[in-house]
């Protein structure tokens, strides 16, 4: 019996009322790479960041090698061989690659031999481990696949023997993904221990020998990973079965309902970031847009949403002109012409997070019968309207009054739902659905937006998620560098061909 | 003969003038760099300016009268980190109450102390900074062009004037080329990424400020021992925000903001000069209005003449390190 590297016993943390890690233990031993998973909000994270020393248990103890260790700050980690990659980049982006990794760990007052000497021992290695990172380049101007390896690269310069990952493969492209996966199989056949947070289980069945399961705060279960499957781990994970396929019937598509013609769009830095698009949806047809983050769907969602400005090309609805270079709709013209609009951004511009959940319900239809009557706010109307709806949607806790902030993300993106999809819209536009959804929450909304579909709606979406795109999609187009750079219908099309699409080498 | 001595005047006094507005921008560049807003530097150097003189009075040397505007200026920074790092409160309230504090507190602790309302006895000449003339100055005084540069305009200033200058490639080298301004740039641009790389951030944050209150006991030393012999009311006059314009003007750099300070420091000079003169075609212009340059000049070159300033990543974020 091998003795683990890293052994949690009894770990519990919280934050204010909510306890975030319950009892958990854990063993992971050395040279593997063991996968922990589980859904948003279910402590993975919390957990994690307590090993790195960035979050302080309230109860429990941490050994690392058979010896108990107390973790302060994440020096006490970083000493004792631990190193973590954040799900967001704890890198300073106008710091070059050098002064990020040097950070905290200068070994000298004033720069001089010691900087040198780190220099060359980086650049020996990223040659060993094929990195092929430029240490002088500043952050801000790296890719997302590169800004990742930085930060694997800053945890092994500071002698890292366990390194954890939380979620790294969100904002990657397929061909990115496996690259990653590469680099750790090579970490791990050195000796090194690698724990991998995700709350996808293709990665899981991919890359992981042992696995850990956590639901709202407890560990649930460890076992091998050639002892499991998705469908048991999904269970697991949610505490029912869940259909991990989105049930989809061949629907006959209507005619064209939406278009747009030589679409071009500039962000607020003036920088054209939409470049000639054209696309039409029937109604019954769900398009999907796939493509790695900041290639132009959100300005692409926006101007198709009346919240920016078109530069050259229009848009048509039911064969009218709706917005050009001159004249727009604004989004309320829009919603009154059946277009409705699930934002990406759901904290930003989907709600309100300080208002309460019925005003946040009502939003847009608050000065119409019968929630408002000659100025004033029908309270009694919104208030049942509101739990009814709330009721048909699933949405948990079922209470109007409480403020929106305190719902779960899943929760929060079903109040937004609601509101979108009650006036049965003709088009509906919905950027990223389920980011940062618990997946008991995902299955509701792909059956909702399924659901709008066959009854004739014609759907733009948008996700980063290619799973999502692939389960939902009719047809998909991909974009890179604000070009429309494949179109495909969705029967036989892989991720892999998707993927080297997103990464513009198609 | 005339002309050049009237510009080596100008500068001579252009460099005199900015010397407090360049403490205080140094100042500003520690606090801010490390993420927290500093407007209290107007407060703080009025407050040094009260404490000096009231030191250097009682106890009789100037430079022990500087050491206690020190003292106190890096308590009062300690309590703008208290309420707005460690507290997590509002960095601008937390100025806005250190500066209106300090404007009633010195002027009713003179009342108190001294029976005059914001007013401190004058100093002798024991108690105060004199201005230091360089060596051979009078020498070199006739050699043309050497002469001018150095005899008129760069001897005969103030301790301070020099140190100010000093201040300026100490602090860029401190910044720029050492592990503890590597990480005061990174405190105020991703605080999480200290933290993860096993730094304190508040620590981090403490210590920024505490350079930035002895750097700031110098401007208001200066104003009280040095170029005037007493302290009175409100003496710091908007000098204070005046820097912190000029360090934001200066994209929080410590050249660009040095810069800053001269063009402030001269437009200053150049009021003061053009007072009652006859301009060619012009005639004399209204005082009020040549008085008013210093002020036009930072509301014109903040409002977009600069462009786009970039602040700090983090600045006027409290670190919330657990949700």
């Amino acid at each position: 019996m091998v003795s683990p590297i890293l052994e949690l016993t009894n770990i519990n943390k919280s934050f204010g009322h909510v306890q975030a890690n319950k009892n958990i233990n854990l063993k992971i031993n050395k040279g593997t790479i063991h996968g922990i998973i589980g859904e948003n909000g279910a402590g993975k994270s919390t957990l994690m960041s307590i090993v790195f020393g960035l979050y302080q248990a309230n109860s429990g103890s941490i050994k690392i090698n058979g010896k108990d260790i107390n973790l302060r700050s994440p020096r006490d980690s970083i000493i004792n061989g631990i190193g973590m990659v954040h799900q967001h980049f704890m890198l300073v982006e106008n710091f070059t690659v050098l002064e990020n990794i040097i950070l905290g760990f200068e070994g000298e007052t004033v720069f001089g031999e010691k900087l040198a000497k780190a220099k060359e021992d980086l650049e020996k290695l990223c040659e060993n481990y094929n990195f092929n990172i430029d240490l002088d380049a500043t952050i801000a101007d790296l890719s997302v696949g590169f800004r990742q390896r930085v930060e694997i690269l800053k945890s092994l310069y500071r002698g890292a023997e366990i390194l954890i990952l939380d979620e790294p493969t969100g904002v990657l492209t397929p061909q990115e993904v496996d690259e990653l996966f590469k680099i750790l199989r090579s970490l791990r056949d050195e000796g090194k221990t690698i724990v991998l947070i995700t709350h996808k289980l293709i990665e899981i069945m991919d890359l992981t020998s042992e696995v850990s399961v956590m639901r709202q705060g407890e560990m649930v279960g460890h076992t091998k990973t050639k002892d499991t499957d998705k469908e048991k781990l999904a269970e697991m994970m949610v505490g029912r079965s869940v259909l991990l396929r989105v049930d989809k019937k061949e629907t006959k598509k209507g005619e064209v309902i939406f278009k747009v013609n030589n679409l071009s769009v500039k962000d607020d830095l003036d920088v054209i970031r939409v470049k000639n698009v054209n696309l039409e949806i029937r109604s019954g047809e769900i398009l999907g847009i796939a493509g790695v983050t900041g290639n132009g769907q959100t300005e692409l969602l926006e101007a198709l949403s009346g919240i920016r400005k078109v530069k050259s090309g229009n848009i048509e609805l039911f064969g009218e002109k709706i917005s050009d270079q001159d004249n727009f709709l604004n989004p309320r013209m829009l919603k009154e012409k059946g277009l409705a609009h699930v934002p990406e951004d759901r904290q930003r511009m989907g709600l309100i997070s300080d208002f309460k959940a019925y005003e946040n319900l009502i939003f847009g239809y608050h000065d119409q019968e019968p929630f408002s009557k000659s100025a004033l706010l029908n309270s009694k109307e919104i208030t049942e309207y509101s739990s009814k709806i709330m009721q048909e949607y699933d949405v948990r806790p079922n209470s109007p009054n409480l403020i929106t902030s305190n719902f779960s993300g899943g929760n929060q993106q079903k109040i937004i739902l609601s509101r979108e999809l009650n006036e049965n819209p003709k088009v509906l536009l919905v950027g990223q659905p389920t980011r940062g959804v618990d997946i008991g929450a995902i299955e509701f909304i792909h059956q909702r937006l399924i659901h709008m579909r066959d009854k004739g709606a014609a759907i733009l979406l948008a996700s980063v998620e290619l799973d999502e795109i692939l389960s939902l999609s009719d047809r998909i187009i991909v974009m890179f560098d604000g070009k429309i750079v494949g179109e495909k219908e969705n029967e036989n099309v892989t991720d892999r061909e998707l993927g080297l699409l997103m990464a513009g080498v198609a | 003969m005339e002309f050049l001595s009237d510009i080596a005047s100008l500068i001579n006094s252009t460099l005199r003038i900015s010397t407090p507005l360049v403490f205080a921008a140094m100042a500003g560049i520690f606090a801010e760099r490390s993420g927290v807003i500093d407007f209290s530097l107007e407060g703080k150097m009025l407050m040094a300016a009260f404490v000096a003189a009231v030191g250097s009075y009682y106890l009789g040397n100037p430079w022990l009268g500087l050491l206690l505007a020190i003292i106190v200026c890096v308590c009062l920074s300690m309590l703008h980190g208290f309420a707005s790092v460690t507290h997590k409160g509002d960095q601008v309230v937390s100025c806005v109450a250190i500066n209106i504090l300090i404007i009633g507190l010195t002027t009713a602790l003179a009342a108190a102390w001294f029976g005059q309302a914001g007013l401190t006895p004058t100093l002798n000449e024991d108690q105060r900074f004199l201005e230091i003339n360089l060596p051979f100055a009078d020498v070199l005084r006739e050699v043309p062009i050497i002469g001018i540069i150095y005899s008129d305009i760069l001897s005969g200033h103030y301790v301070f004037v020099y140190l100010a200058y000093l201040s300026v490639p100490i602090v860029f080298w401190i910044v720029f080329k050492t592990s503890f301004g590597l990480r005061l740039r990174a405190v105020g641009e991703n605080p999480s990424a200290v933290d993860t790389a096993g730094i304190n951030v508040f620590t981090m944050r403490y210590k920024a400020l505490a350079v930035n209150g002895v750097l700031i006991a110098f401007a208001g030393a200066h104003l009280s021992t040095a170029v005037n012999a007493n302290f009175f009311r409100e003496m710091s006059a908007g000098r204070g925000y005046l820097a912190l314009a000029a360090m934001i003007f200066g994209k929080w750099h410590p050249k660009t903001a040095l810069i800053a300070c001269l063009l402030f420091g001269f437009t200053d000079a150049l009021q003061i000069r053009l007072q009652g003169v006859e301009l060619p075609a012009i005639g004399e212009i209204p005082v009020q209005l040549i008085q008013a340059l210093p002020y036009i000049l930072t509301v014109v070159l903040l409002a977009g003449f600069v462009g786009k300033a970039i602040a700090p990543n983090a600045i006027g974020q409290p670190y919330i390190k657990e949700r």
